[in-house]
This record gives structure tokens, C-alpha cells and sequence, in this order.
């Protein structure tokens, strides 16, 4: 408040300048993100839509999308949450190293992470073979599913769930620790407790980037209904024929990661 | 740099913006929307295309008939569509998307098998492992049902379902249901000639063809789009692919000539 007054409408129209400056950008980011959304949703007449859920692809996509996705996230979290443990406790380079590692699956387009999973556990892949002689082949079949989903999924629960373990008041542990808990006792009833939120908001958006999963499912996996098609490989196949089936698949998928994008808000709040 | 100095630069920017695209001239490209299964022979096309035009960009656009036709549909720009079945260039032709079309070119789908799966003729494909084919819907996959269906009749319907238990992923385009078969993921699948034609010098597949008591003839269809930014490049194109010396390129690529009606 001290400058002289007699700046202070020119003060004021540089802010405005600058305010609209700021804001036309900010608006046609919310547009480019929005409107798609406003064209999926309002374009749909109620009956064409319920025509769509009728449709023969749609139920069995998922259940299958459902089933894939519970155990993939299921494992995540049971494997996840160690290895996040060890991720941030470890201050190594190794334990840094590897932290960098899992998070390539993120950066890694899905056609290229579809590709690499038939180079891996594919019939001529490098893992393929051995897998074969004990009667496990992958591609083209459920479990597939599940691994792709796994892969493209797993990094952005470890995220989450390695920085809410970073944020677990080292203190606590060590006090804990000096009045007699074990290990176990100090991981299961401060540690996760403390980090839990993190661990909610990890999970959730590896769950939404699991429905999500396409193109790695597509060719690792393969596009049969009821075995390996789940909802975005309907929405695509749907496609072909159907337009409305197409867009009715396309809302489920939308209103189930829509409800996943409040649950992460709701975890991440507390 | 004061923030009304920054804001009189934008305004210029965009007044020039907006004289640049008013003065535009003419795109110096033609775009091709072309089923997957001309790939190789259009680009081939494509070379011979720009040797007779100096300075005019081929850009193609190859996917599944019925994705390019969507896209047509909802505003895609293209100077040329080539489609893998009459159904979706009539489609187009009744919305008024395109000029009249003509077919150019016509294709058989064949049974491709990866090397050493122990298919040795059509009714093999019983006792395959892993079939993989196209998904309804898909031109290839269609003409896969109605080949089923007519086999189905000689060979009886349980040889369909025996057939049917076999297959196990039903791909979006010919393409990728081949690439299963290279890949020696899927034991057989069944493609065009042309797609065949193109694994073949590669000795990842192996052709077997299809009695032509069962087989079907797929006819490909080209016309310019209504609104095509080039329409001369796009007749132009239609012409080459109707020369000799197109219809020859694509015989090399596994076309053959449509049966005279």
C-alpha cells in the first residue's frame, strides 16, 4: 500500500492486460479437454443409447473389463506396496535406478508395450518357449489381459504410493521402533495407515489407466469376445458396425472413470 | 516488454495468421484414404504418382475400410478413398461424400499359415491350434463368415463349429491378422492375396488357397471425395490406377482382374 496513487489505474489496466493475457489460454485448454466430452455425452439420445447397452458386445466387455482390471489392481497393490516401501526407503543408487525403471512402462506408447510383451512371452519370445514346455501359453488369452493391464498400469500406483511413503514422518517409525514394535507391527499399523491416501489415489489411477488399457491388449492379447475383449477393444470392434454400441460403451467407460477421478479427489483429501 | 506491448504483438500475429490462411494456395499434396490391404501396392503407386508430378506430396492414410469411412464421414479431409468392399464406398456414395466410384482392382482371400503348423488345405483349418481372422464388420472378416457359411453347407456344420473353437482373436484389419501369423503367434489366418503376396518374399507365411466352391471375390472400389481439396490430383490418381501400368503394379502385388459380369 505504499505506492503513490496516482499509479494505480495504470496498475490496474496492466493487471487486467495481464489477467486476460493468462486467461484466454487457460480457457481453450478447459474447451480442448471439455468440449470432446460435452460431444460423447449430448449427442446420445436416451434410447439410442439404451439400444447401444443392448448391444451383443457390450455385457460380456464387461464383465471381462471388470474381472481383468480387479485382479490386475489386486496384485498391484499386494506387490506394489513392498516394493514402493523399499523404493523410498532405499537412498541408493540402486534403489534411485530402479525407482527410474518401472516408471518407463509410462512413457512407453501401448503399441510398443503390446509389441514388447509378444517379444517376451510370445511363442518365439525370449520367454515364450520355456513357458511353453510347462503348458503356459499368454498371447491370445485371458491372463494376458491382466499382464498388459499390469504393465501399463503398476507405474502409476508405485508413484503415488513411493511418494506417500516419503511423506511418513521418519520420527514415528523410529519411536515405534524404540518402544518395542516389530517391523511387521510398525509397517502394517503406522506406516500404511500414515500413507494410506497416497496408496487410495495410486491405486485408483492405476485402476482408471487399467480400464483404459487398448493397444497393448489389442497385441499381446489379442480380440475375442468374452476371452480378451474388454470395453475400449468393443468400443473399437463396435465400431466397425454399430456407432451407437460404440458411443454406449464408450459412456460406461467414461462414467466409471469419472467416479474412479472422484474417489481419487475423496482419498487424496483426507 | 510491457503487457500491452505483449498483447499489440499478439494482435499483429494473429491478423497475420489470419491474411497467411485467407491467401492460402493450394495444398501441394494428395491424400489417399486406402483400405489396409493396399498398403504395399499404393505405395508403389505412390512412386510412379510422384515421378509424373514434381513437387506434390503422396500422403496416405491406411486403415480398416469402415475407420476410413468414419472418418470421411465426420469431416476428414482426403482427395481419394479406395475401399476393400462396395458396402462402405456405397455409403459414402449415398451421403453424397463422394463422386461416383469405380472398381479397380479385385481380391481373393487366401489361407495363411505360419511354416510348420501342419496345415496342408482348407479343411485343415479344423484342427489348427490358434486361427485368427477379422472381426465382423471388417471386409475381410465379413467375406471370412460368408466363406464359413458356404464351406459349412459341404462340409457340415459341425466342421464350422470346429472351426470356430479355433479362433482366437478377431483383428480390427487384414494387417494385423497377418502380422499374428509372421509373428508365428497364430498358427493361420485368413487374409487377401495381395496381403499373402506381400508376407510371401519374406517366407514367414505360407499360401494356401481357398476352393472356389467357398471363396468370394472382393471388389475394390475407388472414387474422389465431393469436397477433395486437389480434384485434379484425385482424378488424376484414379487415372494412373486404372493405366496399364497401374492395373500391372497391381497384379504384382497380388491382385488379380475382376471376373467379367
Amino acid at each position: 500500500m505504499t505506492a503513490p496513487r496516482g499509479r494505480r489505474p495504470e496498475r490496474a489496466a496492466r493487471d487486467t492486460v495481464w489477467t486476460t493475457a493468462l486467461a484466454v489460454p487457460a480457457v481453450v485448454l478447459v474447451a480442448a479437454l471439455l468440449l470432446p466430452l460435452a460431444g460423447l455425452v449430448l449427442t446420445a439420445s436416451p434410447a439410442e443409447l439404451a439400444g447401444g447397452l443392448r448391444h451383443p458386445l457390450v455385457g460380456p466387455a464387461l464383465r471381462l473389463s471388470l474381472l481383468t482390471t480387479v485382479i490386475a489392481v489386486a496384485f498391484i497393490i499386494v506387490a506394489g506396496t513392498p516394493l514402493a516401501w523399499f523404493l523410498a526407503r532405499w537412498r541408493t543408487r540402486t534403489g534411485r535406478a530402479l525407482e527410474v525403471l518401472v516408471q518407463i512402462p509410462v512413457v512407453v506408447p501401448p503399441a510398443v508395450a503390446g509389441l514388447a510383451l509378444l517379444l517376451a512371452f510370445g511363442r518365439h519370445g525370449l520367454f515364450g518357449p520355456a513357458l511353453g514346455r510347462i503348458g503356459v501359453g499368454l498371447p491370445f488369452s485371458t491372463p494376458a489381459v491382466v499382464l498388459a493391464e499390469i504393465f501399463v498400469a503398476a507405474p502409476f500406483f508405485l508413484q503415488g504410493a513411493v511418494d506417500a511413503f516419503r511423506r511418513v514422518n521418519e520420527d514415528l517409525l523410529v519411536v515405534a521402533h524404540s518402544l518395542g514394535a516389530g517391523r511387521t507391527r510398525v509397517f502394517f499399523t503406522i506406516a500404511v495407515p500414515l500413507a494410506l491416501p497416497g496408496l487410495v489415489g495410486g491405486a485408483a489411477m492405476a485402476w482408471a489407466r487399467a480400464l483404459g488399457e487398448f493397444g497393448a491388449t489389442l497385441m499381446f492379447a489379442g480380440n475375442l469376445t468374452g476371452r480378451t475383449q474388454t470395453l475400449p477393444l468393443a468400443i473399437y470392434t463396435a465400431l466397425e458396425s454399430d456407432l451407437s454400441a460404440a458411443r454406449a460403451i464408450a459412456l460406461i467407460l467414461m462414467a466409471v472413470a469419472f467416479a474412479l477421478l472422484l474417489a481419487i479427489r475423496a482419498g487424496s483429501r483426507r | 516488454m510491457s503487457m500491452a506491448r505483449v498483447a499489440a504483438v499478439f494482435a499483429l500475429a494473429a491478423a497475420l495468421f489470419a491474411r497467411a490462411a485467407a491467401a492460402a494456395p493450394p495444398p501441394q499434396e494428395l491424400v489417399v484414404f486406402e483400405a489396409a490391404s493396399l498398403t504395399d501396392a499404393f505405395a508403389s503407386l505412390a512412386e510412379k504418382f510422384r515421378a509424373a508430378h514434381a513437387g506434390i506430396k503422396v500422403t496416405a492414410n491406411a486403415a480398416g475400410s469402415q475407420e476410413l469411412r468414419t472418418q470421411i464421414e465426420h469431416g476428414a479431409k482426403a482427395d481419394v478413398f479406395a475401399s476393400a468392399d462396395l458396402k462402405h464406398m456405397d455409403k459414402l456414395r449415398q451421403a453424397g461424400l463422394v463422386l461416383a466410384p469405380t472398381v479397380f482392382a479385385c481380391n481373393q482371400p487366401v489361407v495363411v499359415v505360419r511354416p510348420g503348423s501342419g496345415v496342408k488345405a482348407f479343411v485343415d483349418l479344423a484342427s489348427v491350434d490358434r486361427l485368427v481372422i477379422g472381426a465382423p464388420g471388417v471386409p475381410i472378416g465379413t467375406y471370412t463368415d460368408q466363406i464359413l457359411a458356404a464351406a459349412g453347407k459341404q462340409l457340415g456344420g459341425d466342421w464350422v463349429k470346429r472351426v470356430q473353437a479355433r479362433i482366437v482373436s478377431r483383428e480390427l484389419n487384414v494387417r494385423q491378422v497377418l502380422a499374428k501369423v509372421t509373428l508365428g503367434e497364430a498358427d493361420a489366418g485368413i487374409v487377401y492375396r495381395s496381403d499373402a503376396t506381400a508376407a510371401k518374399g519374406k517366407g514367414t507365411a505360407i499360401t494356401i488357397a481357398i476352393p472356389d466352391a467357398f471363396n468370394v471375390t472382393a471388389e475394390y472400389p475407388i472414387a474422389a471425395l465431393a469436397a477433395a481439396p486437389r480434384a485434379d490430383l484425385a482424378a488424376a490418381w484414379i487415372n494412373l490406377v486404372m493405366s496399364p501400368a497401374g492395373q500391372a503394379l497391381l497384379a504384382q502385388h497380388g491382385f488379380t482382374a475382376c471376373p467379367k459380369k
